[in-house]
Parts: structure tokens; sequence; C-alpha cells
């Protein structure tokens, strides 16, 4: 199905078009080139959702590198739907948000360009089914995001930031690649669908602990799973625009999306429940008790993000549960929990989304997001006060909004634990209602502080540099207006979201259940008195009660264990990685070219050198040596002497000459023994860095004799004298050694194969045309390195950007 | 110090197009016989030196308006894309093909993506030396 791979590729394609057009269509106005893309897309996809919920799912392959079983495969099932759908439809209201939202004189092209990069990677990440493909999306999502949230790169802390959300969430990304490495090992393949045919393989294999667990690392990094949670804060830097669509709709959901996506490769094994629930509830706990303390509105809405993904990976732990079941009923309960994180999330993303843009306004036409300076606003601005209303309503899980079905599911689940009796911890599991019910109360507590400290209360009167309150424009209030009646919506049509959307995720998430009668819940508005409900009920009496208090008990968060922070040994760490760096840099980057040689030099003998004793193969076989001829010695000599010269020479001029000597010389004996291509490369090199030899001169010291002490001539006429050896021997044995059939066999048929005669050339534009490739890449980065470095010299008394 | 370097000027203006014509000579003979990309690319690279050894950088500029970092970042843009457009046809990542075309004046001729792919090695060449070249001599001045 071509359709997916296009949905991949056009926005890398639009990205790379952005700065073009952006001549063109200055201002803002590029903004409605941009919002095509994600509409075209989300209309591409959502015309495929019937044909899914029928059970179809679309697979398309192309070789990338079969020779290394990387094949480009996409698959779009249900479960990448609702990622896709959720990536191209927040992605299109961003969009149209940031038009307002941006002003004129920011860098929009730049802007833009990013975030299709980025949309482009999540599409990735979300619709391929090759682990590789995967990885390369994911780590470019570390990439973009890190580009959007430095975005004010002149700012320090954006720039804190972007650096630290990108340490964290690549490495995470490493890790993950370890353990699909390991998954290699155990099946053979990097295809999703065949590593989740084979569970019972993997699940056998020793490697299996080892691999759950560094694909959980990745999955934890990315979604700001406890205790990797800290950037998440941080990159709240970032436009509001980026905010909404990567840390609330989009790439913070990739964890979710890793977890279950491999639920059918790991679930079923209890470390793999207690992993994802514990490490959930914990982050839903700690996120939520940290949101209340916040008085920035967007840091609060940050932690906020950090509870509710914990809260998603918690239910997604628990539905893992039901692979290790066995009896229907407790299957039904345990996925029933799954469908809940899935669906929490679809909600998480509208609610969570028309906050961050609500908060986006109020910082647009204020100038502040801080608590404590606003209030008073309901009167003033009524449309946005109300979409803040339905968002943190339904955020604090109140009808008739859509994060009441959803947690009403989620107290649902954790009660179900019990039922379940699969583990003989009765107490822990008593344990997780408990959690979810406190972590809820809290939840309830933030959600009231951004409803009622912002809009209620007295209106602050405005102090210098900030403006007086009005109502946004209504362009900009069109996306959180859509999100928020979306949140409406889902309350009231739940199970058309749950049969279209919802049950083909649920097929791709569990496969041997497809079919099962229940799979796909019914969600009732109503569902009766009960123990979630009751449960519901104290959250809203305990919550409303300590939000009434809230200034008597807010206190506690100045001592004990909530003062201390994870940020602060992230710091540590990364300060004390700092001076130990910079301590092994001093010691061996001297600036003496000299020492850089005689590292590599030493470096070589060691490796080669011991090499060779190690294996104490010392055979000389010279029977198979062709006559030197007459001819050949001569330009022997001639390089001979030209070398030992160098050594002696009085000028550097001299020295370079002689050099170039040498050169040639080797250029003459490749025309001697026929390697044309060599010889003329050889030439043309040499011509090439004499000239360049001849402009650095200029830069040089004037030639001294150094008078160096003997102990340190010894030295190097030990490393000159051992690496000559070496490699002497090197060549020599190669003459009597023949471990491999000669490989020059294969490329006789060259010219049919490729199409050319010179076969050198047909290795190195065919056969190994990916070395080439990336030679040619590193001479690049290699020459804007050199250029860079000659050019961009920081000059004398002048600041550089980089301290401000 | 004044300079009166009207021969080699002269030279120069002839030898420069000798010298690229040879550039192009060895990079589309590459196929067949000796020469290729990275050649040919040092052989138009080492004509421009000698440009710029002769005349000063002003001059050269006005007669070559452009830019050769961007030089190098098409001949970079070239390789890598013939390697991903070979994906859209289906074909192993970096996949070549060759055509037989008769062309009114070359007669049978040997059309073939690598070729393009060369050429992106070659302008890759081109741009990095010369950058690099013309970065450490501007800083002279």
């Amino acid at each position: 199905m071509i359709t997916v791979l296009l949905a991949i590729f056009i926005p890398f394609i639009a990205a790379g078009l952005v700065p073009f057009i952006h001549k063109f269509l200055t201002g803002s106005r590029i903004g409605w080139f941009v919002i095509t893309i994600p509409l075209f897309l989300f209309a591409l996809l959502i015309r495929l959702v019937p044909s899914l919920s029928e059970g179809a799912s679309y697979l398309y392959t192309l070789p990338w590198i079969p020779s290394a079983d990387v094949y480009f495969s996409t698959h779009l099932d249900g479960l990448s739907m609702i990622f896709a759908l959720l990536i191209t439809g927040i992605g299109s209201l961003v969009v149209l948000y940031s038009i307002y939202y941006l002003s004129e004189r920011e860098a929009i092209g730049r802007f833009y360009t990013y975030l299709l990069l980025f949309m482009g990677a999540m599409l990735g990440v979300v619709l391929s089914d090759n682990l590789i493909v995967l990885y390369v999306f994911w780590e470019l999502t570390s990439i973009s995001s890190f580009l959007l949230i430095a975005f004010w790169y002149h700012r320090k802390q954006s720039r804190y930031g972007a650096k630290k959300s990108m340490l964290i969430t690549v490495t995470g990304g490493i890790f993950m690649l370890v353990g699909f490495l390991m998954l290699y090992t155990i099946t053979g393949t990097f295809n999703l669908q065949e590593l989740v045919a084979m569970r019972e393989v993997i699940a056998a294999d020793s490697l299996f602990i080892p691999a759950m667990l560094l694909v959980l690392v990745g999955a934890f990094t990315k979604s700001a799973q406890f205790p990797f949670h800290i950037w998440l804060p941080d990159a709240m830097e970032a436009p509001t625009p980026v905010s909404a669509y990567l840390h609330s709709a989009t790439m913070v959901k990739a964890g979710i999306y890793l977890v279950a996506r491999f639920t059918p490769v790991f679930a079923g094994d209890t470390t793999w429940f207690f992993v994802v629930s514990c490490v959930g509830l914990l982050t839903m706990l700690w996120g939520s008790v940290n949101a209340v303390k916040q008085t920035d509105l967007k840091a609060l809405l940050a932690f906020s993000t950090v509870s509710q993904l914990g809260m998603i990976m918690s239910l997604l732990g628990i539905g893992s549960l039901a692979f290790a079941s066995s009896e229907s009923t407790h299957i039904a309960l345990f996925t029933a929990a799954t469908f809940a994180a899935l669906f929490h999330m679809i909600n998480h993303s509208t609610f969570k989304g028309s906050l961050f843009m609500v908060v986006g306004i109020l910082d647009h036409e204020l100038g502040t997001r801080n608590i404590q300076r606003l209030g008073g606003l309901a009167t003033i601005m009524p449309i946005t006060f109300t979409i803040a209303l339905i968002g943190s309503f339904s955020m604090a899980g109140l009808p008739p909004f859509n994060g009441f079905l959803s947690k009403e599911l989620f107290f649902e689940a954790t009660l179900s634990l019990k039922e379940a009796n699969l583990l003989s911890m009765d107490s822990l599991v008593l344990l997780f209602p408990i959690v979810a019910w406190v972590g809820s109360i809290f939840t309830f507590i933030y959600c009231m502080i951004i409803v009622f400290q912002t809009f209620f209360g007295k209106v602050h009167a405005p102090v210098p540099g900030q403006r007086p309150a009005h109502e946004a424009p209504i362009q900009m209030l069109i996306s959180p207006m859509v999100l928020g009646s979306l949140v409406v919506l889902i309350f009231i049509f739940p199970n058309l979201l749950g049969t279209y959307i919802l049950g083909p995720a649920m097929n791709a998430v569990y496969p041997q259940f497809v079919g099962m009668p229940g799979l796909v819940p019914e969600i009732k508005v109503w569902h009766g008195w009960g123990m979630p409900i009751y449960m519901t009920i104290g959250v809203v009496i305990t919550g409303v009660l300590l939000y009434c208090f809230l200034r008597y008990w807010k206190g506690i968060y100045s001592f004990g264990f909530l003062q201390w922070t994870l940020d602060r040994s992230y710091n540590a760490l990364l300060q004390r990685v700092e001076r130990v760096a910079s301590v092994v840099t001093k010691t061996y980057m001297t600036g003496s070219v000299r020492d850089y040689v005689a590292y590599i030099m030493l470096f070589f003998i060691a490796l080669v050198g011991i090499g060779l004793l190690g294996f104490q193969q010392f055979i000389f076989d010279f029977s198979n040596d062709a006559v030197i001829e007459i001819n050949e010695s001569i330009i022997i000599f001639v390089m001979m002497c030209s070398s030992v010269a160098i050594l002696f020479a009085k000028s550097r001029i001299t020295a370079i000459i002689l050099n170039g000597v040498l050169g040639y010389s080797i250029a003459i004996l490749f025309v001697v023994f026929r390697a044309p291509d060599l010889a003329l490369t050889q030439i043309i090199v040499e011509t090439v860095t004499t000239v360049l030899f001849l402009l650095c001169f200029y830069y040089l010291p004037e030639w001294r004799n150094e008078h160096k002490s003997i102990s340190m001539r010894v030295r190097n006429g030990l490393i000159a004298v051992a690496s000559g050896v070496v490699v002497t021997v090197i060549a020599l044995l190669v003459q009597g050694h023949s471990l491999y059939p000669s490989i020059s066999v294969y490329y006789e048929t060259a010219s049919r194969l490729a199409g050319g005669l010179n076969v050198v050339n047909t290795i190195l534009g065919d056969f190994r045309a990916f070395d080439t490739m990336l030679e040619v890449l590193v001479l690049f980065i290699a020459g804007l390195g050199v250029y860079s470095l000659v050019k961009l010299r920081r000059k004398k008394g002048v600041d550089h950007p980089e301290e401000k | 110090m004044k300079k009166n370097d009207v021969i080699l000027q002269t030279v120069t203006k002839i030898v420069f197009f000798i010298i690229l014509t040879f550039g192009v000579e060895l990079f589309l003979s590459g196929h067949n016989n000796p020469g290729g990309g990275f050649i040919g690319g040092l052989v138009l690279s080492s004509a421009f030196v000698l440009l710029y050894l002769v005349y000063d950088i002003e001059t050269v500029h006005r007669g070559t308006p452009f830019d050769f970092k961007r030089v190098a970042a098409l001949g970079v843009l070239l390789a890598v894309g013939t390697g991903m457009f070979s994906l859209v046809f289906g074909e192993p990542f970096l996949s070549q093909k060759t055509w037989l075309v008769d062309l009114p004046v070359f007669g049978e001729t040997e059309l073939g993506t690598m070729t393009i792919f060369e050429a992106g090695v070659a302008l890759t060449v081109l741009g990095v030396v010369v950058t690099i070249i013309l970065g450490i001599s501007e800083d002279v001045e």
C-alpha cells in the first residue's frame, strides 16, 4: 500500500520545500501551505478507517539494505492508525494555531521545517514495521524535537532544555537499539509482525529479560516516565504550539506506542507487568504531586502530562496480564485495561492539547503564565475560560467530559487486579487502587488550580510589561475550540470511537484474541453504582477539601524528600562528566602535531604488532614472487633517498619538495605495475596537497633546529623504527599466506553485472557504493569542519553568543 | 609587492579550459577506462585552484558566481539521492542501472545511474577541496 509510504515521505519532502516556498509566501502565509500537508494526510488516513475496522491491515515492503535484513516496510494497522490520526489531526490544529501564535518577526520558515521534519519522523515511528527503520525514525524525533525546543536558541534555558531532552531520549533510544539487536539474535528478523509470531521462541530465550528491559528503557525515556521525566518540564521552553504538539499529542506518546506494540511480544511474563505498571503508577503519583506545587502554568501542565502518561503506562501493564490468564472472564477484565489505556490516550490528546493552547493564549495576550499574577479572567476572556474549564474538568475526570469515562475504566482496571489471583502478592495488588486514588486526588487539585486560580478571584493590576487582559482573536481560538468540542463529543458518542478506532487497535495488541467477544467493551456513560463511582466521589470530596485548604498544607512541599529533585543529580552528573572529560582532554591534546602522530603510530604498533605476535604465524614464502626489475629498484632507491633526505632537510620548502618527490615516485611505481587509476589519483592528490602545503606555509613558524633531549630522540626513533618494522613484516608475511580464495574472481563478471569495464570504478560506484556514499558524506562534513574552524574562529574581544 | 605575471595569466586563460575538459573527460571515461568521479573532481578543483593562484579571489568570484560549499552540498545530495531514488522503484538502496541509448552525435552510448552517483562524488570533491583551499587562503589576506 503505497499510501502509507507517501504518508511518511510527504512531510519530509515538504520540509525540504519550505525554505524555497518561504521566499514567495512570506510571513505567516507559509503556514497555509504547511497546513495542507497534515490535513491531506489526515484525509488520506481517515479514508482507510472503515476497511481497518473490518480487519484489514496494510503491509508494504521495500528492500532497503536487504543484505543486512533491513527492509523499508510499513505497516498500517489499528494501533498505528490511532497514532497516525493523532499526529496528523492534532498536527493540523497546531499548525493552524501557530499561524496566529507566532509573530511575523520569528524565523517562521525554520519553525515549519522543523515541525514537518518532526511530523514525518513521528509518522515513520508508528508506521514502520522494521525495527531498524523504527529506530532511525525514533532518533529522528529526538533530533527534530531538540531543534524545536531550542527554537529560541538565544535563551539559555531553551538550549538547556533542548540539550537535556535530547541527551535523555537519545540515550534511551540507544538502549532500545541494543534491545532490538538482542531480539534479532534470538529470532533472526527485524520485522515486527514476524517477531509477534515468534513470541514463544523469544520467551524461551535467555536474552528475553535483558531485551525486554532495554526496550522498556527506550519507551520510558521517550514517554517521560519516572525517573526519566525530568526532561519534560524543561522542554517547556519551546514555543507553546510545540509544547501542545510534542508534549501532549505525539512525541511523548511514542513510548506508549512502543509498549503497546511490544505487548504481544513480551507480555505474558510477569516481569513486564510489574515493571510497566509499577513505573507507570509511580510516575502518575510523582507527576501529580509535583504538579500541584508549580506556579508556572506550563510547568504545571508538563507535570500533569508526566502523570497522565504514567497512568496510561500502568494501564498497559495491567492489560498485559491477559496473556497470562486462562479464564475467559479474566482475559476480558484485563484486555479492558488496554482498551482504557488507548481510550485515555486519545482523550488526553484532546484535553491536554486544548489546555496547552489555552495557556499559550494567556501567555500571548497577557505576557505571563504565572498563576500568582493571573486571576479573575472568567468574565474578560469567556471563550478561553470555557475551553479551559472543559479541558481541566475532563482531566480531573468529571462528567460530562471524556476524561470521566476513561478514568472510571482506569479505576475499574486497578480494582480488577485483585480478581486475578494470578500472583501470590495480594498486598501489593491492593496498593494499586490506593495509589491510583491518591494520584487522582492530586490530579483533581491541580485541575482546580488551573480553573479557579486563573479565572476566578480578583483581577491583578497589570504590572509593567504586561498588557491589560482581553479576549484572544477568534482565529487563535479555533484550534482549542475544536479540541474542546471533541472532549464533549467523545463523551456523548464514545462507542463510535470504540468500534472504528479502538477496536482495530485492540486486534493489533492482542493478535490471538481477535474476534473474542468483549475485546472491544461497550463504554457506558452511567455504569451503575460500584466501587469506581464511589472512588470518584471520594476523589471529588477529598479534592475539594484539600483544594480549599491548599494554603495551609502547601508548606509540606518545602521539606523532606519532596525537596530532593532528580534534576540536581542530573546536573551534578553532567558537570562531573564535563570536568573529567576536560581533564582527560587536556592531558593528551598538547597542540603538537608531533605528539598526535606519535599516538597514531603507537596505537598502530600496539594493535597490529601485538596482534601479529599473538598469532605466531611467521611464515615467509618468497617462491611465488615476481623478479624485481632494474627500473623498479631505481624508483625504490629514489623513494628511499628522498624519505631519508626529509629528515635532514634544512628548510621547510625543501621538505615539501622532497615529500612531493616521494609521492610522484609512488605514482610512477603504480604506472609500472599497471594501475593507471591509482597512478592518476596519486598524481592529482599529490599536486593538490602540495598546493595546500604551500598555503599552510604562511602560518607555520620558522623552521628551526630544535635541541631536544636524548630521551626524546630515542623515544621518537624507537616509534619510527617499530612502525617501520611492523609494516615491513606485514608486507613480507602477506606473500606467505593465502587464507581466503582470491576475491578478484568475483569481479571478472563485473562488466556484465555493473555494465562498466573499469573494475575499480564499478567497485566504487556499484559494488561498494555504500562505502563511497558515506566517504563522500565524511569528506563533506570534514570540509565544512575545516572551513568553519578556519573562518569562524573566535575574534578576540568579541562576545560569543553561547555565553550570553 | 607588485607582481607582474602577464604570461602566467595569459597561459592560464587557455590552460584552465584544457584542464576542465580533461577533468570532464576523465570523469566520463571512468566507466570503462581509468578515471571516475573522484579523480575528475580533483582535476576540476585543481583547475579552479590554478585560477585562484593566478588571479585574486575577487576576480575569480566575479567569474564564478557560485558558492563552492553549495556545490559540495549538491554533490552529497546527488550521491545520497541516487541511492534513495532506487527505493522508489522497489529496488534495494543504491542499486544502479545502465541503459544503452542511441544518441544522435555520439552513437550508441551507455547511460547509467552510476554516472549520476559519480557526478555527486565529483561535485563533492570539487566543492570541498576548493572550499578548504579558499578558506585557508582567504584568511591570509
